[in-house]
C-alpha cells in the first residue's frame, strides 16, 4: 500500500502517525481522548458484526452482510458528519448506523425479517439500508438538490461499494450531482469484491478516477485508516457546505468476510490476499498507535471491552426478544394516507385469514418462517 | 433445563446441510457463540456458534449426515436464565410446518424461482406402490418400467391446498417416456462418455443415476466395483492401514477431492487414448549445473530443484514440439493449439491430488520459474490454491521422483495433451565415455493423447527434454 502514491494515509498499518501537510489540519482536533473514542467505536462495531453473524448462524437472523475489515471507513466517515447531514447507505453500513445513533435492535430488525424497514429515517437522519445496488445514490443527489432549494448548508452523504460504480444509477446520480453542483458526498467503500467479482475486472482505472469523468473531484484514501478517512470526509463535507458541489471519496479497504452469510468467499478468492489485508487491519493500527502513545491503559482496554460486550448483549436480547409482526401489519406502511385500493386488499386478506377459523392462522405463518 | 438447537437455514432458502464435524462432545461445557460444529450447505462451509451457554447433553447427528433444516442437532443443559431461546428451539417451530398446511419455501431475490415442493423435477409416480404414500398418488399404478425397483423415499410432500394446483395424477398420459433420473452434471458426463443413461441402473436415492453409476457403467459395470472399494480403502490407509486395530475393512465414502480426482481420471483415461514412452537419461551434467546455480549469487535465496530444470527443459522442448501443448475439443471438433504454456504441477496436498498451473510459464526466466514453482507448491500444500490456478492448464509435470519412484504411466490431466513424470535421480552404473561409471540417472515417462500427438512427435519431444537434461548446453542448439 505504501507504493500507492496517491493514497491518503495518516496512520500506517504498523500504527505510526505520519504527517500529511494537506490533511493534518483537518484532524488537528483529534486528541488523545478522541482517538480512544474512535478505537472504542471501531471495536464495538466489529463486536456488533460478530454477534449479528453468530445470530444468523443460530437461525435468529435470515441474513447478515458482514462489514469485517471495513470498520475504519465507516467510523472515520460516520463520525465526521454533522447531525443535520443525511446519510443514504447500502446494506453494509451498519457501522455508520451505529455512529448515527440508530437503536441496536432496529439495526437487526430488517435482517430478522420482522419489518420491512428498521427505523424512522428522520429521527437519526439516515435512510434505512438500500438493498438495490447503488439506488441510494440517486436518493442522495435528489435530497442534496432539496438542500440547495432550502438554502441550507447540510450535506447528503451516500455510501456504496466498488461494484455499484458500474451501475447506471450511480453514474446518473453523479451526472446530476455535477450538473447541479449538489452538496452530496459519494463515499465508495472499495472493498475489492463485488460478491465474487474482483474490482480489477470492474475497472481498469482506479475507482476514484471514474469521478473525474463526471467533473467531480475525488480523493483516494486508505479506508483502513480511520483518521485519514475522517480527514478526507471532512474535506468533502466542507466543500459541499460552501457551495463547492459534490466530492467522490474512494476508501480503499477490504471485505475480510463473505459478501453475506450466504456466501463462501473461499470459492473465488485467494487466501493469500486475505493474509495481506489482515496485516492492514483498521483496529490493530489504532491500537498500535495508542500503545505507542502510552494511551492503551488497562482501564481503557477494560472499558472498551465492557462496552463491546454490553452492546453485543443488547443486540442479542433485542433481536431474540423482537415480537413477530401481525399478518395485517404488512398494510401499515405502504401509504401515509388512506388508499381505497389498499383498503380493499386489506379487507380481502383479513377475510382470508379469518377463513382459518381462529387466530391460529397467524401461528402457522410463524412456524413456516 | 434442556434446550435444543435446531439446524437453521444457513443460506437463503436452503433446506438441508451436512454436518462435517463436531467441535464439542457430550459433557463439554460451552460458552455462548463458541464454535460447536462445522456444517456444509449447498453454498458454503460454515461454523456454527453455540446459541447457549451450558453443557452439551446430546449430539443428535453423526458427522457426515445430511440434516434437514429445523431438525434438532444438539441438546444443552442450561441454567434457567442462561441464554435466550432461539426461535428454532421453540416447540412450535419446524414441527408445525412439516405437520400439515402448505409449507412455504423461502425464496429471495437472486436465487431463482420457488422450487417444487419435493425439490426435484416434477414427475409421476413409479410403477410400484410405495409402502406409505399419500392416497392421491398411491392409487395410481403405472406400467412397469425397466428401472431397478428402488422404493421411492417417502417424501412428506404436503398436499397442495390450492385446488388449481392439485391436478389428478391420472390425467397425465400413461405412455409418456420418462427421462432417466439424474442431475445435469451427470447427464453431461454421460453425454461426454457416450453413455445412454436409460441403460444405466441408478443406485442413488429413488433410483437416481449418480456419477459413479455412469463411471461404473463405462468401466465395465460390476467389474469395477472392487476397484472402487480398493481406491476408497487405500485413501484411508494412512489412518487405519495394515495391522491397525479395528475392523478388517474400512469403508470411506467417496467424496471431496478424491471424488473429483476419480472423475477426472476416469474421464481422461476413457476419453484420450494414452500412449506412454520412457527415456532414461544420465542427468549428471544437469545436477552439476544445479549445484553451480545454487552457489551463484543470482540464485541465492531461491529454491532450485531438479524439478525447476526439468520444467525449463519441457518449456524449451515444447517450442520445437508444439503439438504436445494442444487440446482436443470434442464438442467443437477442433484442435486447439496453445501459443502459451500454462504449466501444471501435480501436487500432493492435505486434500488430495491437485494440479495447479503456472500461467504463461513459457515467458518466465529460470529465476521467475523457480519462484513460481516454490509459490505454487507451498500454496497447494497449505490448501490455499485459488480456483483460477487449477484450471486452464495446457501440459503437466508430475514429480514421482520425490517418492523414490523411477517410472510410471501418468494419466493426462483432462484437456491436456501431455504429461511428463520425472523419476528419482539415482546413482547407477552407466556408460560414460566408453566406460562404466557411477552416474546420476533419471527416467522420464511421457504420456500423450494419441489423438493429437503421433509417436513421432511424442518421441521427439521426449528426446529433446532428455537431450537438455543430459547436456544442458544442447539448449544452444534449440533456441
Amino acid at each position: 500500500m505504501s507504493t500507492d502514491r496517491n493514497l491518503i494515509q495518516l496512520i500506517t498499518p504498523a500504527g505510526e502517525r505520519i504527517s500529511h501537510p494537506e490533511f493534518d489540519p483537518w484532524v488537528k482536533d483529534i486528541g488523545d481522548e478522541q482517538l480512544c473514542s474512535l478505537y472504542e467505536d471501531l471495536t464495538v462495531i466489529r463486536r456488533i458484526d460478530v454477534e449479528a453473524t453468530a445470530l444468523q448462524r443460530q437461525g435468529e437472523l435470515g441474513l447478515w452482510p458482514p462489514l469485517l475489515g471495513q470498520e475504519a471507513a465507516q467510523v472515520g466517515s460516520g463520525r465526521a458528519l454533522r447531525e443535520d447531514d443525511f446519510v443514504f447507505a447500502s446494506y453494509r453500513e451498519n457501522g455508520v448506523a451505529y455512529c448515527r445513533g440508530v437503536d441496536l435492535t432496529d439495526i437487526t430488525r430488517v435482517w430478522r425479517g420482522t419489518a420491512s424497514s428498521g427505523w424512522d429515517p428522520y429521527t437519526v437522519n439516515m435512510a434505512t439500508p438500500q438493498i438495490i445496488i447503488g439506488a441510494q445514490t440517486l436518493h442522495a443527489t435528489g435530497y442534496a438538490m432539496g438542500i440547495q432549494n432550502d438554502g441550507a448548508d447540510s450535506v447528503a452523504v451516500t455510501y456504496f461499494g466498488d461494484g455499484a460504480t458500474s451501475e447506471g444509477d450511480v453514474n446518473e446520480a453523479m451526472v446530476f450531482a455535477a450538473s447541479f453542483q449538489a452538496p452530496v458526498v459519494f463515499f465508495c467503500s472499495n472493498n475489492h469484491w463485488a460478491i465474487s467479482e474482483p474490482v480489477r475486472l470492474q475497472s481498469h482505472i482506479q475507482i476514484a478516477d471514474r469521478a473525474t469523468g463526471f467533473g467531480i473531484p475525488s480523493l483516494r484514501v486508505d479506508g483502513n485508516d480511520v483518521l485519514a478517512v475522517m480527514a478526507a470526509t471532512r474535506v468533502a463535507l466542507d466543500r459541499a457546505r460552501h457551495g463547492g458541489g459534490p466530492t467522490f471519496i474512494e476508501a480503499v479497504t477490504y471485505r475480510m468476510g463473505p459478501h453475506t452469510t450466504a456466501d463462501d468467499p473461499t470459492r473465488y478468492r485467494d487466501a493469500n490476499e486475505l493474509e495481506d489485508w489482515a496485516a492492514k487491519d483498521p483496529i490493530q493500527r489504532v491500537k498500535a498507535l495508542l500503545e505507542r502513545k502510552g494511551l492503551l491503559t488497562g482501564q481503557v482496554q477494560q472499558h472498551v471491552h465492557d462496552k463491546a460486550e454490553a452492546v453485543a448483549r443488547e443486540i442479542r436480547s433485542g433481536c431474540i426478544g423482537m415480537p413477530d409482526p401481525e399478518p395485517m401489519d404488512i398494510f401499515k406502511h405502504v401509504y401515509s394516507a388512506p388508499n381505497s385500493w389498499l383498503d380493499r386488499q386489506q379487507d380481502h386478506y383479513a377475510r382470508y385469514l379469518a377463513s382459518f377459523g381462529d387466530p391460529a392462522g397467524a401461528t402457522s405463518e410463524e412456524g413456516a418462517r | 433445563m434442556i434446550k435444543e438447537f435446531r439446524l437453521p437455514d444457513l443460506g437463503e432458502g436452503l433446506t438441508e446441510s451436512e454436518i462435517l464435524s463436531w467441535k464439542v462432545a457430550v459433557g463439554d461445557t460451552v460458552t455462548l457463540n463458541q464454535v460447536i460444529a462445522e456444517v456444509e450447505t449447498a453454498k458454503a462451509v460454515v461454523e456454527l456458534p453455540s446459541p447457549f451457554a451450558g453443557v452439551i447433553t446430546a449430539l443428535h447427528e453423526e458427522p457426515g449426515s445430511i440434516v434437514e433444516v429445523g431438525k434438532p442437532i444438539v441438546s444443552f443443559e442450561v441454567a434457567d436464565d442462561g441464554g435466550a431461546s432461539p426461535s428454532g428451539a421453540a416447540p412450535a417451530g419446524a414441527a408445525t410446518a412439516a405437520a400439515g398446511t402448505a409449507k412455504r419455501e423461502p425464496n429471495l431475490v437472486g436465487y431463482g424461482a420457488v422450487v417444487e415442493s419435493s425439490g426435484r423435477p416434477a414427475r409421476r409416480a413409479r410403477n410400484f406402490i410405495t409402502p406409505v404414500v399419500e392416497p392421491v398418488r398411491g392409487s395410481v399404478v403405472e406400467p412397469v418400467m425397466t428401472e431397478t425397483p428402488v422404493v421411492e423415499p417417502v417424501e412428506t410432500e404436503p398436499v397442495e391446498t390450492l385446488p388449481v394446483e392439485s391436478l389428478p395424477v391420472g390425467t397425465r398420459p400413461a405412455d409418456t417416456v420418462e427421462r432417466p433420473r439424474s442431475t445435469p452434471p451427470v447427464r453431461k458426463l454421460a453425454k461426454d462418455l457416450g453413455v445412454e443413461l436409460a441403460a444405466v441402473a441408478g443406485t442413488g436415492a429413488g433410483g437416481l443415476i449418480t456419477r459413479e453409476d455412469v463411471q461404473n457403467f463405462v468401466g465395465g459395470g460390476e467389474l469395477s466395483a472392487p476397484v472402487r472399494h480398493l481406491s476408497a480403502v487405500s485413501d484411508s490407509v494412512s489412518a487405519a492401514g495394515l495391522g491397525a486395530q479395528g475392523g478388517r475393512e474400512v469403508r470411506t465414502p467417496i467424496k471431496g477431492v478424491r471424488k473429483f480426482t476419480a472423475a477426472a481420471m476416469v474421464a481422461s483415461a476413457f476419453t484420450a487414448p494414452h500412449a506412454t514412452e520412457f527415456l532414461t537419461v544420465d542427468v549428471t551434467p544437469t545436477m552439476d549445473l544445479l549445484a553451480k546455480l545454487k552457489a551463484s549469487r543470482a540464485f541465492s535465496g531461491y529454491k532450485l530443484t531438479p524439478l525447476t530444470l526439468v520444467a525449463k527443459a519441457v518449456l524449451i522442448a515444447l517450442r520445437r514440439n508444439p503439438s504436445l501443448n494442444s487440446r482436443w475439443e470434442e464438442a467443437s471438433q477442433e484442435i486447439v493449439q496453445f501459443n502459451y504454456v500454462n504449466l501444471g504441477i501435480a501436487a500432493a496436498t492435505p486434500r488430495g491430488l491437485t494440479v495447479p498451473n503456472i500461467k504463461d510459464a513459457d515467458t518466465l526466466s529460470l529465476l521467475e520459474l523457480s519462484e513460481a514453482l516454490t509459490g505454487l507448491t507451498e500454496t497447494a500444500r497449505a490448501g490455499k490454491t485459488a480456483p483460477a490456478d487449477l484450471s486452464g492448464g495446457t501440459i503437466s509435470i508430475t514429480n514421482i521422483g520425490v517418492f523414490g519412484i523411477d517410472a510410471g504411466t501418468p494419466i493426462l490431466n483432462p484437456g491436456e495433451a501431455g504429461i511428463l513424470a520425472m523419476g528419482a535421480v539415482r546413482k547407477m552404473p552407466w556408460e560414460f565415455q566408453g566406460e562404466v561409471a557411477l552416474r546420476q540417472v533419471m527416467t522420464l515417462s511421457l504420456s500423450f493423447d494419441h489423438r493429437l500427438v503421433d509417436g513421432e512427435q511424442g518421441s521427439r519431444f521426449l528426446a529433446d527434454v532428455g537431450a537438455i537434461l543430459a547436456e544442458p548446453g544442447m539448449v544452444l542448439t534449440m533456441v
